[in-house]
């Protein structure tokens, strides 16, 4: 516990200055969730391997590394700085340095009326009610100490309304900036995506780092709510240098007939989490949970889903490709819940792994808790290698074995990329990952194997 | 010179010979088929000259337009002219057929020292070949033979030698699992791509297929070596009276010389 304490103590003294400086702008309300959350999170500290959830991600060196809160002293960008990041045909972009918004080089004005997109912390006295009955209500931070710590430092992050029925066709891109600073600093991005009855809009979560490797260590947490009828598209890409910690957690809670695609990119980052947790809470809910990992050099990418079927006749489907070179190592673990009154669920895992070297690893695991008795749940999961067959195939043809090797990847990377359905992000994560795997091909080892694992288990009905 | 020349070629697959000495000159314009029992090497000889790597060669040399093949990448060979038609086509999803098919081109021409072609250039010349294989121009946005019929594979791998245009090809039992009809649309392709500058290589157990592509040389293979040559007559010989009587010969010879 003395050691525990002593680690958690920057976390301690940031809590203390960080309460001190916002005590006149925060209400009660706000005060008392934090309040809340930062015991929890002194109480339980940072999990251990020997917690069922992180059984496969060691936090030890993000324990010991003493991250402090990231200063307002950011380097200032223009809009030109961000030109590398630009997407095109986005609705609205939204930047956030070191977890501030920036106003000056960001673009709200172009959304259509009904469309609310700013800084969380600029509309938390002018939306204070809307804010206060979605902020903190879904997330459980019991469960997660990561998410206890955001909702401690919870001060500013997007904040994104869409009204009743009204339709945003365009994406609307967060691009989250962290900056190297001369020491360990970590930042604590909280989003809120509210999409009223009818309403339709996508939303990009775009991480990246500016400047030179220092240790940065990004804690987010989106909620998301879906009400009835709403569709909605969320896109996470997680492209931080390689000294960078980000952990992050999606919270969906989707309404009666709500349509959710979540889509998650973990292509950079020395430690990566990302926890995606949809709550199927009103009849006829229909969630995609869609991933692509892409692991090099020592990264470590965990991939935590845990989706909740609550209320009958929801519909999930998990589709999660993973590709890990070098000593790479990714976690999936796809959890799911059918609660007693979920009936007529269907959902459907499938983890796919491409493992390039012989020291790169995955540890995959499905689990499935089922209290109702009239459910369809399967799951799979397959590790392998590059088909030798399809190299040699292509290299038959003239292709060359680095442009073969990409090809196979571009292919099997494609199948998640396919299911992301709104063009615009398409067409900027199909780069992203096209530039991503440009860094792999040339590195992938001569010699192959033809292992292959696969589990395909079902459940037709399970008490 | 010849266009190909293979001298004295043993040839092992973990560690078990499976040619044993192979001489085969083929020049340019000529048919040659191989024909030989289950398990003669046919496939290996196929192989090798694709350059698959699993294939270790412990003797002998293959010259291709005068250049070391067996020196040469799977790629680097194709850039060279050698196109083989595989027995079992490699179903690879996720890569559209146009586009694999453009890319190997492109390949080709750029080792070539010609200029790549866009898919504007690359449309009227894919179309035009895919008559030739009276295919349908909807394959082609599907993956690569990816849930093809047996036939569609087959008619895939010629459609890809008639858009890639090599100087020796290499049909590996392009013949089974096709009925008459798809063999006569595969033969007819591959007659149409017969021409001076082009060699070919013809490998099949049975001799129908040499109804419809009828060869300038029959070679048999009996156990890793090549045990006699002549002309179409001989594919005919071996259809009336099947391979037992020239396995039978070959092992008298072998326990002659012995």
């Amino acid at each position: 516990m003395a050691v525990e304490a002593a680690q958690l103590e920057s976390y301690l003294e940031d809590f203390t200055d960080f309460v001190k400086e916002t005590a006149n702008e925060t209400p009660q309300w706000l005060r008392d969730l934090r309040d809340a959350a930062f015991a929890r999170f002194c109480e339980v500290g940072f999990p251990t391997v020997r917690d069922e959830d992180w059984r496969f991600t060691n936090l030890s060196t993000l324990r010991r590394t003493p991250f402090r809160l990231a200063r307002s002293n950011a380097p200032r960008f223009s809009v030109s700085d961000l030109a590398a990041w630009h997407m095109k045909g986005a609705a609205a972009r939204l930047v956030f340095v070191d977890g501030r918004f920036a106003a000056q080089v960001s673009a709200c004005d172009g959304v259509p009326q009904g469309v609310t997109v700013n800084g969380l912390h600029n509309e938390i006295e002018r939306r204070a009610s809307t804010i206060a009955e979605h902020l903190g209500r879904y997330l459980n931070t019991e469960r997660d100490p990561f998410c206890a710590l955001n909702t401690a430092f919870a001060e500013d992050g997007a904040y994104v309304h869409i009204d009743r029925g009204v339709v945003v066709e365009q994406p609307i891109h967060l691009l989250f900036i962290s900056t190297s600073g001369t020491t360990p600093a970590v930042t604590y991005p909280r989003n809120l995506i509210v999409v009223e009855d009818e309403g339709q809009a996508s939303i990009v979560e775009d991480y990246v780092s500016f400047g030179a490797e220092t240790p940065a260590f990004s804690n987010a947490v989106t909620e998301l709510v879906a009400r009835g009828s709403a569709t909605v598209a969320h896109i996470m890409i997680e492209r931080e240098h390689m000294q960078s910690y980000n952990f992050s957690t999606l919270r969906i809670e989707q309404a009666r007939s709500a349509n959710v695609a979540s889509h998650s990119l973990l292509l950079g980052g020395a430690l990566v989490r990302n926890n995606v947790h949809p709550v199927l809470a009103g009849e006829g809910g229909e969630c995609l949970i869609n991933g692509l990992f892409i692991g090099s050099r020592h990264q470590h990418l965990d991939n935590y889903m845990l989706v909740e079927h609550v209320r009958p006749h929801c519909a999930s489907r998990q589709f999660y490709n993973g590709v890990l070179d070098e000593q790479a190592h990714g976690v999936f673990h796809g959890r799911i819940i059918v609660h007693k009154d979920a009936q007529k669920t269907d959902a459907k895992q499938t983890n796919r792994n491409l493992l390039l070297a012989d020291d790169a690893q995955i540890d995959t695991k499905p689990q499935l808790e089922i209290y109702a008795d009239d459910v369809k749940c399967t799951h799979g999961a397959t590790i392998g290698q590059i088909e030798e067959n399809a190299l040699f195939y292509l290299r038959s043809r003239g292709i060359s074995e680095a442009e073969a090797r990409r090809l196979l990847l571009e292919a099997f990377t494609g199948e998640c990329l396919d299911r992301i359905k709104e063009e615009p992000v398409r067409d900027y994560v199909h780069a992203v990952v096209e530039q991503r795997l440009l860094t792999l091909a040339i590195a992938a080892p001569v010699a192959l194997k033809s292992v292959r694992e696969e589990r395909e288990s079902s459940w037709e009905e399970v008490e | 010179m010849s266009l190909l020349e293979i001298r004295n070629l043993h040839v092992q697959v973990g560690g078990h010979e499976i040619l044993k000495g192979i001489d085969l000159t083929i020049d340019a314009g000529e048919v040659h088929s191989i024909m030989g029992p289950n398990g003669s090497g046919k496939s290996t000889l196929a192989q090798v000259l694709s350059r698959r790597e699993s294939y270790e060669v412990t003797e002998g040399e293959i010259l291709f337009d005068g250049k070391d093949l067996l020196a040469m990448k799977p790629e680097e060979a194709a850039c060279e002219g050698v196109f083989m038609a595989f027995q079992y086509p490699v179903e690879i999803p996720g890569i559209g057929n146009a586009y694999f098919l453009r890319s190997a081109l492109n390949a080709i021409r750029k080792y070539r020292g010609l200029d790549e072609l866009d898919a504007v250039d690359f449309i009227p010349l894919f179309r035009e070949r895919l008559k030739l294989l009276e295919m349908d121009e909807k394959l082609m946005n599907r993956s690569v033979n990816e849930g093809f019929s047996g036939g569609e594979k087959k008619r895939n791998e010629i459609l890809q030698m008639a858009v890639l245009e090599p100087k020796l090809a290499i049909l590996d039992e392009t013949d089974s699992g096709l009925d008459i009809d798809a063999l006569r649309i595969v033969a007819h392709g591959v007659n149409a791509l017969r021409a001076p500058s082009r060699a070919m290589i013809v490998v099949t157990h049975y001799q129908r297929l040499l109804d419809y592509i009828v060869p300038d040389f029959v070679h048999v293979l009996v156990d890793g070596r090549i045990v006699r040559s002549g002309g179409p007559e001989l594919a005919l010989e071996l259809e009336s009276k099947g391979y037992g009587w020239i396995e039978d010969e070959a092992r008298q010879v072998a326990s002659a010389s012995a």
